[in-house]
């Protein structure tokens, strides 16, 4: 299959599987060691040991999921759905083995109650190329209004 | 009219009650404003937040937007962030840095980092034989009447009367020398990351959650839960959790009824503290090695005093709450009767091994940032506290746990023992609310 095609369908489904709120299906596209990563400053690097929006391994993002699904967690009881829509995908790097970096833009509009919010930025995601398809090594979300003063807060990975 | 509709405002506060009016009232909103926090000590920021000459961070204090800059002399001013000559914003970033002097982007009037005028284009034609210039100090920007700072932190007032700073902070003080103390260095340094979050909801009711002990249990269950599954998970399989973990499975494996055992302390001036499970100690190595270097810092007894400091929280009213023990302190900024800004920062323990400051990342990240896992809830129910007392159901919000328990001593209310879930710290916010309105 066409390279860029192939990556294309793994960022939509990533994309599709946050707005259909599968979170275990969309945890498990990460790598064992795979990080998401929404940075405080654009300016960082590496996620380790700086302030972050979200810096989060496998089992933080277990976490997450637990406290969501969870019948007690009260900011989760109002009305909540997002739609996302992935584009401009550009592959960056690639390796023999077939390991990619590629980059994307992506744009989020947010329901809670009766409130709609947007966030927009861009993807890095570091893929690996295994027998199953890509997993993510790292997902890295540079949101533009990352910087703004949040109107509440973020719940799920964006 | 407030005055028509509410003619006697210390009617509004009971011992054990406060009308809901007093958190949904416009105008009262204002008056706070006024009577409040354009009077007493509000937090601008730490000092290492301005390092190099001409370094400043815009600040709001009440309604007044306002600037906290470094001079070239190391002095910081807190200056008024208007153009006494239209009325411009002097400074329209957040943060920056002004360079030799402030210069108005409309008519550059330039000032000195004190706000003293510097000079005006063409001012001797332009203002000869007018009242402007100079020797004017309407032509300077306008200072904050009075600044002072405590071990680096930094608070300005509006008002040229009034306790001074160490007398405004009193008991509070705990908050900042928990923080410097615990630095082998003896002082902490800022992490330059301001997290803002906006919550939909009175001021009072972020600050009078702060010091409730009963809420962790019920509001942050899900969370607890959720980390304390995960934490046992690792542990099965690597043999230990990172602390992180724990800081979070407390709000679960704390039950309600243990919260009882921690005790708040009340103060003059609306100040209040709760001790509390923050001031754990672990026995890991990384908290070894640091007790090491606490030790060479210190000595073996000064550092156990230290370390035996146990905080949860100290709130210092109307618009601080400190987290002393892991470095993170959160500045809430009215902004409307229904809207509240946090400003949340962190900072590292200067001379502490990296390992401790990962430990106040993880808290800063997990629990303090915009994704985090356990103000989402909190907000949620501020939001909802809000919109109830709107409603025509009942005019009064209760403050009535453990009331007619509390302890006086030394000046200072002290829950009873077994009390720490008690109502305490909102009577005592509601109590110097009452005599700063009163005014």
């Amino acid at each position: 299959m066409n390279k860029q095609h192939e990556v294309e369908q793994f960022l939509y489904r990533q994309a599709d599987l946050l707005d259909s709120k599968r979170w275990q299906d969309w945890i498990d596209l990460f790598a064992p060691d795979g990080v998401y990563w929404m940075p405080a400053d654009p300016s960082h690097k590496h996620w380790d040991g700086v302030p972050s929006i979200f810096a989060e391994d496998r089992n933080l993002m277990d976490v997450r999921m637990k406290r969501v699904l969870h019948p007690d967690a009260w900011s989760q009881r109002p009305m909540w759905g997002t739609n996302h829509v992935v584009s401009n995908v550009v592959i960056e790097k690639s390796s023999a083995k077939g390991d990619i970096e590629v980059r994307s833009r992506f744009h989020m509009m947010e329901l809670r109650r009766d409130d709609v919010r947007h966030f927009a930025g861009s993807y890095t995601h570091h893929l690996k190329k295994t027998r199953d398809g890509y997993r993510i090594k790292l997902q890295r979300v540079d949101m533009t209004n990352a910087q703004a003063a949040y109107d509440y807060v973020l719940q799920v990975w964006v | 009219m407030l005055q028509e509709r509410i003619p006697d405002l210390s009617k509004c506060v009971e011992p054990d009650r406060v009308r809901r009016e007093v958190y949904t009232d416009p105008e009262i909103f204002e008056l706070e404003m006024q009577r409040i926090h354009e009077q007493v000590w509000i937090y601008c920021g730490h000092d290492s937040q301005v390092p190099r000459p001409g370094d400043y961070y815009t600040v709001q204090i009440g309604r007044q937007p306002m600037l906290m800059v470094r001079g070239a002399d190391g002095r910081i001013s807190v200056l008024y962030n208007r153009c006494p000559h239209r009325g411009n914003m002097m400074c329209g970033d957040r943060h920056g840095n002004a360079g030799d002097f402030f210069r108005c982007s409309y008519h550059a009037w330039t000032f000195q980092h004190d706000g003293t005028l510097r000079s005006i284009p063409m001012m001797e034609s332009g203002y000869a034989g007018t009242r402007y210039g100079r020797d004017n100090p309407d032509c300077s920007m306008k200072r904050a009447a009075r600044v002072e700072s405590y071990r680096g932190f930094v608070f300005a007032s509006l008002a040229k009367d009034g306790p001074a700073l160490a007398e405004f902070l009193g008991a509070s003080r705990v908050a900042f020398d928990d923080m410097c103390d615990r630095a082998p260095a003896g002082e902490v340094e800022i992490v330059p990351n301001c997290f803002r979050v906006i919550q939909h909801s009175n001021w009072k009711i972020f600050l009078e959650n702060q010091l409730d002990a009963l809420h962790p249990s019920v509001v942050h269950q899900s969370t607890g839960r959720a980390a304390h599954e995960v934490e046992k998970q690792i542990e099965k399989r690597t043999g230990k959790a990172p602390l992180s973990y724990h800081m979070l499975s407390a709000f679960a494996t704390v039950t309600i009824d243990k919260w009882d055992n921690f005790q708040t302390l009340n103060y003059p001036y609306g100040h209040c503290i709760l001790t509390g499970y923050m001031g754990l100690r672990p026995k890991d190595p990384d908290t070894l090695a640091y007790e090491k270097v606490m030790h060479k810092a210190y000595g073996k007894q000064r550092t156990e005093e230290i370390l035996a400091v146990n905080i949860h929280h100290v709130l210092i009213y109307p618009g601080l709450s400190v987290q002393s023990p892991l470095q993170q302190l959160r500045a809430v900024r009215p902004l409307g009767v229904n809207r509240t800004l946090t400003e949340i920062w962190h900072f590292r323990l200067k001379g502490a091994p990296e390992p401790i400051y990962r430990r106040s990342l993880a808290y800063y990240n997990l629990v303090n940032s915009p994704a985090t896992l356990i103000n989402a809830d909190d907000l949620e129910n501020f939001w909802k506290c809000h919109q109830g007392l709107a409603s025509d159901g009942g005019d009064w919000v209760s403050f009535g746990r453990h009331h007619g328990h509390d302890v006086e001593k030394d000046g200072a209310v002290e829950t009873a023992p077994n009390c720490g879930t008690s109502e305490a710290p909102m009577r005592n916010q509601m109590k110097a609310w009452a005599q700063y309105m009163q005014a």
